[in-house]
């Protein structure tokens, strides 16, 4: 697509006026007369049967309208998985309030419906559970030895298993020159978006209709489910997502508490309310990653790596959560980064254990791909005893390969590997920093430096490779005064599709950006959609949008033609007018052909009056943006500190539609993938009790901790869609936390090592560097 | 915040204060906020009264006179970080208030409310106890003054007695030719510190060292005065050689280490020697330019 005057253009975000001024309505936001709010009491253990519970002083409390207990919810539906079709796979019954057992800690036991929002959080205390507690196992490797506590009174806490092979792996590895081998830990994270989740509801029993607000990135895929939870008729229900204040996947989901909120609703009659607070976020919203694998590559001298093979056990937690299972497979999907592997395999255990479950967190899967694929080349370059560099050059897709087959099975749409790569080394001046870091090693001062070069996919996806529908919908609706409305499935909570949508309507359909309204989140309102997430709003919803729109330019030409008596094909947009070529004098605006339109009158023939069109978009790939980044770093042997001198990246994510809020979605995806690499990780005790369940002790990342981004692109247009957008919301995060804890481990070279455990506390450097173990 | 229901009072006296707080039980000061408000939205304070002091007149200034610094306990870290007069007065509070939390928690959080909270990775006890503070208490029966060395007493405990209520901190206006400064390791969630140090050094004439004040917070369960360390500084000159070997004691007076999981109590005892060193060369160059 051509850059014309809004498409292209640095357009401030249309969306932050009213969040900057507190104008926009988030769940928490919603007030009706006689509303309720809702606590939740939770399990303190990780594992223990419930023996009793006692909920007379909670309902005695003056303001307490109902207490409940999983007894009450025993009809309403299980949490539900949407992946759950794999070999030896156990799907344990997930109820929305724990009966007999719980599992976790944080796993809701009891919900308490109260007047007022204080009685309602004073009354959690008067529930009196008596639990008898059960030893609890809390990683997944221990939970796949023989002897570990069952999970969900079956035989094993083998949650399911998947293999993955393509080529000959063992043949290659045998015949390598070399085998180098390691073993990578991707520990567990939180994703903590700013606003929580939250969630209201409310029975109107004249319509016999529910509506539930909820914080979510998937308000049609979670009518759905709450339809069937419930067992009442999806068209009875109706999902406002309002504002949402930031997901990274772990709004991808249906909560247990989404359901017990409808419950509440229509039985009590009355409108409900919850707000998920910081330290429940900690305990009951999904986690990210949690994988331990063992990685193998078969290496030739000349540094070809041949075959790779990664065996890993992934933890589930206690249930699964909406896609738990798939996330893995994704990064089996994504085993081969950049590079031309063509044996490769992975074999993935996943185990239950007294823990939340896992499930999307940015980037979902491909981080931990990328992770190992990026760290495994950097040990192969250190093995052999070459530039880091090197080995990248040595395996990477040919510019001239593309579209590529890897041996996953996947397609790449396009690339062009070397491009971003020396657009990166160029602005670091790598061959300058190697030099610094020599002569800054003869006076013992250890300068690290770091790449990733990475490729991932975005756009999900075809429904073929999906756990539900991969397709996207967009209705274009013109109004009779020439202002357009449009209804997009996806879910925008942050991504400035309000922004870019209208940017592209703008220039598709000939009017001003200010012309055009972006709707999403309401089910009543909107299409059936998908949602937002898996880097897919724009390349996907957007495509739909596109698609949609050319079906009414198409329309407004023809009625064009008419006025003008001209051939349909001889209309062109000019200057927000649609002129007959050539004869810019006569011309129409999308105004006068609307009125027309709505008129009714004088349409041509087999014309419809109206102007609107919908469209569903189901794409034949994936899309595959790549990139380089560069991290510089200091070691201070002394203390172990990380300076961060430099990060740069050269990111490709097709064309770009406003680059202001592209580099927004990498500064923030750099921030994220560098808070796994140096801060961030939940803590389980080995009793299964969270350790980092505040913010006190979970470290997120702040602006402070970083030197300014240095940011350029290259442009590989991708072939899947016509606008040839790549898709950019987790680019930053999977590409940067390789890079970083690469650049660390470059600079603790001359301390023999090899690999260090996320996150880099600096007391592990400390340790490396002054003789000890890293622990 | 949703904490337990509580009675909340306002006196605009610090009498008023005094005798609010002698007349309930089970009730609490609220300063700034910063640590009392974290504990309540959590439940883990549910006090039945919540005196709220900071409408009280009068102990929220910085004056020097007299030969003493005074700052009210209601000054924000804000004010000293921002004040002109104490950066080049005494160096080490401004510094300390700066190293701590970020810009919002520095315009409500006060210096009284942090030393009386008494966390052993706080930043003001470590500066409180270098630059000899004392704490000037006021209780039912009148008022009367603890010195650093003897207000903390152990981890989140000080001598202040139920009923009484902090008002001023003082501090000696330090002598001429004497720098100070604060050196901290952030915990990179909380930010409060793995290990702070903060020292003061004064040069006699011929420029030696003769006095000093280091204390250390963060590695034990309350911050301590390094005395090894000052006493190993008294009489010498402020060289390299003389400050990084009395920076290398800065452990030894540790009663015990902290541990958790952000850092090892070996650790932290070795930032403590790491951060003496900073401090101290800091400290020392201000005393002599």
């Amino acid at each position: 697509m051509p850059v014309s005057k809004s498409v292209g253009a640095r357009i401030k975000r249309r969306e932050d006026p009213r969040l900057i001024q507190g104008l926009a309505t988030y769940v928490d936001d919603i007030q009706m007369p006689g509303m309720c709010y809702v606590t939740f009491v939770r399990s303190p253990y990780a594992h223990a049967i419930i023996k009793s519970i006692d909920a007379s002083a909670a309902t005695d409390l003056e303001g307490v309208v109902a207490v409940i207990t999983g007894e009450d919810v025993k009809d309403v539906g299980g949490v539900p998985c949407a992946a759950t079709d794999f070999p030896n796979v156990q799907v344990p019954h997930h109820p929305v309030l724990a009966t007999g057992k719980v599992r976790f800690v944080g796993e809701p036991v009891a919900a308490i419906v109260a007047t007022k929002r204080y009685t309602a959080h004073d009354a959690v205390d008067l529930v009196e559970v008596d639990y008898d507690p059960l030893e609890a196992v809390a990683s997944g490797e221990a939970a796949l030895k023989d002897d570990a506590v069952k999970i969900h009174d079956t035989d094993t806490n083998l949650a399911f298993t998947w293999d993955l092979e393509g080529g000959d792996v063992e043949g290659a590895l045998k015949s390598a020159d070399r085998v180098v081998k390691e073993r990578f830990v991707h520990q567990r994270l939180a994703p903590n978006p700013i606003e929580p989740r939250g969630v209201a509801a409310d029975y109107n029993a004249g319509d016999d209709q529910l509506t539930l607000w909820s914080s979510t990135q998937i308000p049609h895929i979670l009518r759905t489910q709450i339809g069937l939870m419930l067992g009442i008729p999806e068209n009875r229900v109706r999902v406002i997502a309002p504002e949402v204040g930031g997901g990274f996947g772990c709004k991808l989901n249906v909560y247990a508490e989404e359901a017990v909120l409808g419950f509440l609703a229509r039985k009590l009659r009355r409108p409900v309310k919850w707000m998920e607070g910081r330290r429940e976020s900690f305990l009951h919203t999904i986690h990210g990653r949690d994988q331990v694998g063992d990685v193998e590559v078969a290496v030739q001298n000349d540094g070809t790596i041949t075959a790779l093979k990664y065996t890993v056990v992934a933890d589930m937690g206690a249930y699964y959560q909406l896609l738990s299972p798939a996330i893995p497979t994704l990064t089996g999907l994504m085993l081969c980064g950049c590079y031309r592997f063509k044996n490769v395999a992975m074999h993935l255990r996943a185990a239950f254990t007294n823990k939340m479950a896992t499930d999307a967190y940015r980037g979902a899967g491909r981080p931990e791909a990328t992770y190992m694929v990026e760290r495994i080349v950097d040990c192969v370059a250190d093995e052999l005893g070459v530039d880091p560099l090197e080995i990248r050059r040595k395996n990477f897709i040919a510019n001239d390969a593309f579209p590529y087959e890897t041996g996953t099975g996947l397609a790449y749409d396009s690339g062009n590997y070397t491009g971003a790569l020396d657009k990166a080394l160029k602005m670091a001046d790598y061959d300058g920093l190697r030099k610094k870091q020599a002569e800054m090693r003869e006076q013992g001062r250890y300068l690290g430096i770091g790449l990733s070069t990475y490729a991932e996919i975005c756009g999900m996806g075809p429904s073929t490779a999906m756990p539900a529908g991969g397709w996207e919908s967009g209705t274009v609706r013109v109004d009779p005064t020439g202002k357009v409305t449009v209804l997009t499935g996806i879910k925008p909570h942050g991504q400035g599709q309000e922004t870019t949508f209208a940017q592209l309507i703008a220039d598709g359909l000939g009017v001003e950006v200010d012309d055009v309204k972006i709707l999403h989140g309401d089910t009543d309102t909107v299409q059936y959609g998908t949602g937002t997430f898996g880097s897919r709003g724009t390349a996907v919803g957007g495509t739909a949008m596109i698609m949609a729109m050319e079906k009414v330019k198409a329309k407004v030409k023809r009625i064009a033609a008419h006025l003008l008596e001209a051939n349909a094909d001889d209309i062109e947009l000019k200057d927000n007018r649609y002129i007959v070529r050539g004869h810019p004098e006569q011309g129409v605006s999308l105004t006068d052909v609307s009125l027309h339109s709505h008129r009714g009158i004088n349409l041509p023939p087999d014309t419809e009056p109206g102007l609107a069109e919908a469209h569903f978009f189901e794409p034949t790939n994936f899309t595959f943006p790549f990139g380089t980044h560069i991290a510089v770093v200091e070691i201070d042997a002394n203390t172990g500190e990380i300076d961060i001198q430099r990060y740069v990246a050269v990111d490709d994510v097709g064309n770009i539609i406003n680059p202001m809020i592209v580099e927004g979605q990498i500064h923030g995806g750099i921030a994220q993938g560098l808070g796994q690499a140096l801060y961030e990780e939940v803590i389980y005790d080995e009793s299964g009790q969270m350790m980092t369940g505040s913010f006190m002790d979970y470290a997120l990342p702040k602006a402070h901790n970083f030197p300014r981004f240095e940011l350029d692109n290259t442009v590989t247009p991708s072939p899947v869609n016509p606008m040839g957008v790549k898709g950019v919301g987790e680019a930053g995060t999977i590409g940067s936390t390789p890079a970083i804890v690469n650049a660390v481990v470059d600079a603790l070279k001359p301390f023999g090592v090899r690999n260090i455990d996320m996150p880099l506390r600096p007391e592990k450097l400390w340790r490396l560097m002054n003789g000890g173990a890293s622990s | 915040m949703i904490p337990n229901t509580f009675d909340y009072h306002a006196p605009k006296t610090l009498k008023k204060a005094i005798s609010l707080l002698n007349e309930h039980e089970d009730a609490k000061i609220l300063a700034g906020g910063h640590s009392l408000i974290p504990l309540m939205k959590l439940r883990f304070a549910s006090p039945a009264v919540v005196i709220d002091i900071g409408r009280v007149s009068g102990i929220s200034r910085i004056k020097i006179a007299d030969g003493q610094i005074h700052i009210g306990a209601l000054t924000t870290h804000h004010a000293i970080a921002s004040n002109a007069r104490l950066r080049r007065v005494c160096a080490a509070l401004p510094e300390t208030a700066l190293e701590i939390g970020d810009a919002q928690v520095r315009n409500r959080g006060t210096l009284g409310g942090s030393v009386v909270h008494a966390d052993p990775a706080a930043d003001w006890p470590a500066t409180m106890l270098a630059l000899r503070a004392e704490f000037e208490v006021g209780g039912p029966s009148g008022t009367r003054t603890i010195s650093a060395g003897d207000f903390f007493v152990d981890m989140m405990t000080t001598s202040i007695q139920d009923g009484e209520i902090l008002s001023q901190i003082r501090i000696p206006v330090p002598p001429a030719n004497t720098g100070s400064a604060y050196a901290k390791i952030h915990q990179s969630a909380s930010g409060f510190a793995i290990a702070g140090v903060a020292a003061q050094i004064t040069l006699d004439g011929s420029g030696n060292i003769s006095a000093a004040g280091v204390a250390v917070t963060g590695v034990a369960p309350i911050a301590y005065v390094a005395s090894a360390v000052e006493s190993a500084l008294i009489g010498n000159s402020p060289d390299e050689a003389t400050l990084t070997s009395a920076a290398a004691l800065a452990a030894n007076d540790a009663s015990d280490a902290n541990e958790d999981l952000h850092a090892s109590g070996e650790y932290r005892k070795h930032l403590a020697t790491v951060l003496a060193g900073r401090a101290l060369t800091s400290a020392a160059e201000r005393a002599t330019s």
